[in-house]
């Protein structure tokens, strides 16, 4: 029997590999979901301790931008009622305060550490925007509105990488970036929802 | 200069397809997620134009808002329902939600963790702030309000 070493052995038939690997690919086309999630970020305050006054945390009201929208989406800023095409500027010129008023934001100088070891100075806002809500404020408005402020703080970056970088702050690398994102923070307070207007 | 008519073509050669379709499928592998959860709610995102990608799949965990899906609104009504994991809960599971989810996620990673809120844009704020309080009591501080990039509002 062993003696016929002359026989080859059959090549195994390839033809029905390409339909086990359609098989598979039709398994992995149903099983799977290719969305990409996307979204606005945000990072929530953490609940203060009991024993924390609430006294010790009040930020100086020439430092508080407020933004209520309320159950109709109507927006209010600091005390006058806006449109949200309006919002982004409003907010960008209240937290630049390029014009040093009285009323808006102080500032602070800020000591940065560049990547390449040195220093770098540089004059931070104080400000911080309250976003408030009802609870029958629609969510879409809601959105629309944290897009808006999210795009004020993106403009105050770009221009910031433009003066210190001279890129876009989208083509920084990770330390670039760090220090943008030190150096102009995203300062959006998300308060609890008001019960209900009083006035 | 023709030769005679009666040549056949000869049979194009398949040998290359299995390689073709299992360059396709190793796309499909290398792109895409498993789906993990069937969701019992629909929803429809809102628009955002300032949207950052999701870094690591892993880390995410997904709490879906809004109106029960038709087969589900004889049992449940149409008032708009959290969904965690396979199930309708509410505000006050949260907690536990997060405590499992962290508890699947390696030590180091913990800190990374983001919690989507994928809600649907009709949805009211009093049921995200509900949401938003738990995730605060539950440590939860990482959050993305899913939405959809679009081009200016």
């Amino acid at each position: 029997m062993a003696g016929s070493n002359k026989r080859k052995t059959p090549e195994i038939n390839a033809s029905s590999q390409a339909d086990i690997a359609f098989l598979l690919l039709v398994f992995f086309l149903v099983a799977t979901t290719m969305n990409t999630d996307k979204g606005i970020s945000r990072v929530l305050p953490p609940i203060p301790p009991e024993d924390v006054k609430v006294e010790d945390q009040k930020q100086k009201e020439r430092n508080v931008l407020l933004v209520f929208v309320n159950g109709a989406g109507q927006l209010m800023v600091g005390d006058e009622v806006t449109d949200i095409r309006q919002l982004k500027d409003k907010a960008k010129e209240f937290i630049l305060n390029v014009n040093d008023d009285e009323d808006k934001p102080e500032k602070e100088d800020k000591e940065i550490d560049m990547p390449d070891g040195s220093k770098w100075t540089y004059t931070t806002s104080k400000g911080v925007i309250s976003l408030q809500t009802t609870r029958d404020t629609g969510y879409e408005t809601y959105i629309a509105v944290q897009n808006e402020l999210t795009r004020v703080f993106n403009e105050i970056r770009e221009d910031v990488s433009m003066m210190k970088f001279g890129k876009s702050f989208g083509d920084l690398n990770e330390d670039e970036r760090k220090v943008i994102t030190t150096a102009v923070q995203q300062k959006i307070s998300e308060a609890e929802p008001r019960k209900a207007i009083k006035k | 200069m023709k030769k005679k008519g009666n040549k056949e073509l000869p049979a194009i050669s398949t040998a290359s397809l299995p390689d073709v379709i299992f360059m396709i499928l190793f796309f499909f592998m290398v792109s895409t997620t498993m789906r993990d959860q069937e969701v019992l709610v629909r929803y429809k995102l809102p628009n955002a134009t300032e949207v950052q990608k999701l870094e690591k799949k892993s880390l995410v965990s997904y709490i879906h808002i809004g109106v029960p899906v038709t087969h589900m609104q004889a049992r449940y009504g149409t008032a708009p329902k959290i969904q965690l994991n396979d199930t309708y809960k509410t505000a006050k599971d949260i907690g536990d939600f997060i405590a499992a989810e962290r508890d699947q996620l390696n030590e180091s990673d913990r800190a990374q963790m983001t919690t989507s809120i994928k809600a649907d844009r009709e949805t009211k704020m009093g049921i995200i702030t509900d949401v938003k309080q738990e995730l605060r009591r539950a440590n939860a501080l990482k959050i993305s309000y899913a939405a959809i990039e679009s081009e200016g509002l």
